[in-house]
């Protein structure tokens, strides 16, 4: 099924993508403005949303604890960045999450299915009420301000970010642990029977995707002047990757990018043209996408796709 | 190779196996027959470390591996090919049979080894592109063996293989399982199927309650009266 060969469309596929990096690493040269800031906000969704996917796509454990890795993104930007350089403070971002996943992984990837989804999302909630507490007690504030970085800046180091992002999904599908990950979504017992280290395995994937998570945050951050708990950590952070994944397709990494795009700028136009409506229709938008698209953008498109050609090789 | 003693144990308050002796040699083609309930499954359980024993021992090789991880005891040679197959149903049947390679000692001859799965089990390589679910039940429990000496196993300890079969299919099986002795794999069989099971091994244990009823030659059980009665109908 994953025979990777070079034949002429991934040829063209590699081009294709390398035009793309060319065009939007050339962009903020061009235009100023709403674009480039339009163009971070569909990246961050991307790196969110492909970050999700590395872990939760092939071992089927729903993790709702974005928000919580990319809200701690946050607060070392709003911490550290001025004293340290920006650089240094996307590192130490990804790297706290990490080390908070590996923590969170250890205990709780031990939980199944629904459970495991409520634990999450129940671990962005306690965080958010610990970085409130802390707030009021220790430092007697709410909230911080941010060093700002400038749109630029913020724009190239989140198209860094997605490339990393990006290469980190694709090396983790191509190697053993892909195919580790995978196993262990469809029958866990069998994937320790055939000699995986099951807890290790989900426990690093779930960091790693956590690492991304948190670098974006601390990116995003430096373009809000004051943030506080309810922003950092809002919620939606943790669903709008789950469902821009579901939208855009699961099959490939094509998808959730699609996925993130489509949606942030369905988003915005819809938040620009009716503000009041605005979830009232992006609502009925997401449930008819996936009644009728069960695999997502991508599924149709190869629907799509095979009937052109004759019906042939269309995948049910 | 395989070495336990004074192995007791169960789930939650619930003891399953008590005091329980079993010792496997190099070479061996050994049995393991009782009723449901038995505990032939949790013995198996135990033994590739899915289940921790409460008390008693497990060698294997010479080395202990009752507080290793199912992981590392697959890295040791000692493969468990489970009940019910407990295959990746959503993967192909190449990918199946990649992932029981997975440990690091048998990754990077994974397709030398497969070659040699595919030889004791020539359908699996007409249909090694197809999703494990489109197999038949005979295919799969196939596949299912296939996956597990993927890891180059010295040691296969194998769950009810015949459960959900068509008679044909079943000799079929052992008559698999015979090959691979042969080859010099070492094997510890749990089966419903005593008749044919007693055909085909050398030595057997009777698991009744937890406990083990009788062992010996499968000759001699043939020949024992309880075995008659209670297992062959006779």
């Amino acid at each position: 099924m994953n025979i990777k060969r070079l034949t002429p469309a991934r040829w063209a596929a590699s081009g294709l993508l390398l035009v793309v990096f060319i065009v939007l690493s050339l962009l903020p040269t061009l235009t100023q403005g709403y674009l480039v800031t339009l163009l971070t906000d569909i990246l961050r969704y991307v790196v969110l949303t492909v970050g999700w996917m590395i872990f939760s796509g092939p071992t089927n454990y729903m993790s709702l604890a974005t928000a919580a890795f990319y809200g701690v993104g946050f607060y070392i930007a709003a911490v550290f960045n001025g004293p340290l350089p920006f650089v240094a403070v996307i590192i130490i971002a990804g790297a706290v999450s990490f080390v908070m996943a590996l923590v969170v992984g250890a205990l709780t990837l031990r939980l199944r299915g629904v459970y495991f989804a409520i634990f999450t999302f129940a671990l962005t909630l306690m965080v958010t009420s610990v970085v409130l507490e802390v707030e009021r007690v220790v430092t007697g504030t709410r909230g911080r301000f941010v060093v700002t970085e400038s749109t630029q800046t913020a724009y190239y180091a989140m198209l860094i970010v997605t490339i990393v992002t990006l290469v980190m999904a694709v090396l983790i599908r191509r190697s053993r642990y892909g195919l580790a990950l995978q196993s262990i979504g469809q029958y866990e017992e069998a994937a320790a029977h055939s000699g995986i280290n099951v807890v290790l395995t989900k426990v690093m994937v779930f960091a790693a995707s956590a690492f991304v998570m948190g670098m974006a945050g601390a990116i995003i951050a430096t373009r809000r002047t004051y943030i506080d708990p309810g922003i950092a950590f809002s919620l939606n952070t943790s669903f709008w990757p789950v469902l821009m994944a579901l939208f855009g397709g699961m099959g490939n990494l094509v998808g959730p990018v699609i996925g993130a795009a489509v949606f942030t700028y369905l988003g915005e136009l819809l938040l620009t043209r009716f503000p009041d409506l605005y979830m009232l229709i992006f609502g009925v938008v997401l449930i008819l996408a996936i009644a009728f698209m069960p695999r997502g953008i991508v599924g149709l498109a190869e629907q799509v796709w095979g009937k052109i050609r004759g019906g042939r090789g269309a995948p049910a | 190779m395989l070495e336990i003693e004074g192995l007791s144990t169960g789930y939650g308050r619930v003891q399953v196996l008590w005091d329980l002796c079993l010792k496997v040699e190099e070479g061996e083609f050994v049995a393991l027959v009782g009723a449901n309930g038995a505990g032939k499954t949790t013995l198996l359980k135990t033994i590739s470390g899915v289940i921790k024993p409460w008390s008693g021992s497990i060698t294997f090789l010479g080395k202990r591996i009752d507080t290793l991880h199912a992981n590392d005891i697959v890295d040791l040679g000692l493969s468990h090919i489970p009940e019910g197959r407990k295959l990746f149903t959503d993967m192909s049947i190449k990918e199946n049979l990649e992932m029981g390679a997975y440990p690091k000692r048998t990754w990077k001859e994974r397709r030398e080894t497969m070659k040699w799965v595919f030889s004791l089990f020539p359908r699996l390589e007409e249909r090694a592109g197809q999703l494990a679910r489109t197999l038949s039940g005979g295919e799969q429990q196939m596949l299912a063996m296939g996956r597990g000496l993927m890891s180059k196993p010295r040691l296969v300890i194998i769950d009810e293989p015949s459960n959900g079969l068509a008679p044909r299919v079943v000799s079929e099986v052992f008559d698999i399982l015979g090959s691979l002795h042969k080859e010099g794999i070492t094997i510890l069989l749990v089966e419903q199927n005593v008749r044919q099971t007693l055909a085909t091994a050398d030595r057997a244990y009777v698991l009744e309650n937890g406990r083990i009823a009788l062992q010996g030659s499968c000759t001699f059980l043939r020949e024992s009266d309880h075995v008659r009665k209670a297992y062959l109908g006779l």
